[in-house]
């Protein structure tokens, strides 16, 4: 809804800009969280692979949250790579969301009902096994998607606006 | 595994993720040298990968669960890789930084490959 930077100047002057015609991509410290997102993806899918395929049956509940929190991971990668796009930066903020629910939830779970999760999760203790990263990691991304609204969206939201303005 | 040839391969992850995020966050866009360690890095994985198959069959067994070994092992000789074409994809300072992050992270599986293979705790 909000146009992000240059929202002082009008649209009619962006189309002098040479890389405007150009889609957006991920630049700068964005990059640097993906692939921060991207490796705890991967750490998190294969270890809730090993923990499914060898002792599901040992604590259901703690494996099949972390096969959940692996996709949602993965997602949110994708999600963060294409939040150029409309849908995708919808996409990441669910996934994103969901993280920080999951993180904060489970996390306080596992301290107070620890009997619960009889085996570690991504998000048990806060992410502690992995560094507490999987705690700081949503409120980042959702910073960089506050800072990074979609272009598409910011553009065609303008001409929206202006239709419905009249 | 091999005890002594872990503490090189988390050497030189270790030490040369730092590095590159020093030299990152230092402005740093990639150079011979952040590339090369990351180059470095990827060699003494395969040759990781080689020690693993080959250990087993001259009595040097693991303990702990082969699968989550492996797992670790596939994943930490991906990530090198994908963390450098994604890298330069641009070339900035973040480059370098995605790179070191990448080589940290490689630093603690093989850490914890090490433990799986060696230490069985429960």
């Amino acid at each position: 809804m909000t146009s992000p930077e240059n929202a002082g100047t009008s649209p009619e002057t962006t189309g002098s800009t040479p890389e405007k015609p150009r889609r957006r991509r991920m630049t700068g410290v964005g990059r640097v969280l993906v692939i921060v997102y991207a490796i705890l993806a991967v750490g998190a899918f294969g270890r809730s692979l090993v923990q499914i395929i060898e002792r599901f049956d040992k604590a259901p509940l703690a494996f099949t949250l972390s096969a959940l929190s692996a996709v949602v991971y993965i997602v949110a990668t994708l999600a963060l790579v294409f939040a150029g796009s409309k849908i995708w930066y919808r996409v990441a903020w669910v996934t994103i969301s969901f993280e920080m629910a999951g993180v904060l939830v489970i996390g306080t779970l596992s301290v107070i009902r620890p009997e619960l999760f009889p085996e570690a999760t991504v998000w048990s203790f806060y992410g502690m096994g992995y560094v507490f990263v999987p705690l700081v990691l949503p409120f980042l991304g959702m910073w960089w998607l506050v800072k990074h609204p979609p272009l598409d969206d910011g553009a065609r939201s303008t001409d929206v606006a202006g239709t419905v303005a009249r | 595994m091999i005890l002594w040839f872990t503490y090189i391969l988390v050497a030189i992850a270790a030490l040369g993720g730092v590095l590159c995020v020093v030299l990152g966050l230092a402005g740093r866009r990639p150079s011979d040298l952040s590339v090369g360690i990351l180059g470095l890095l990827e060699l003494g994985l395969i040759a990781q990968v080689v020690i693993s198959i080959i250990a087993p069959f001259a009595g040097n067994p693991p303990t702990g669960s082969l699968l989550e070994f492996w797992v670790y092992l596939v994943t930490a000789v991906l990530i090198p890789p994908a963390a450098v074409v994604w890298a330069l994809l641009e070339r900035s300072r973040w480059s370098t930084v995605i790179m070191g992050i990448a080589a940290l992270a490689v630093a603690v599986m093989v850490w914890r490959m090490q433990v799986i293979w060696t230490v069985q705790g429960s």
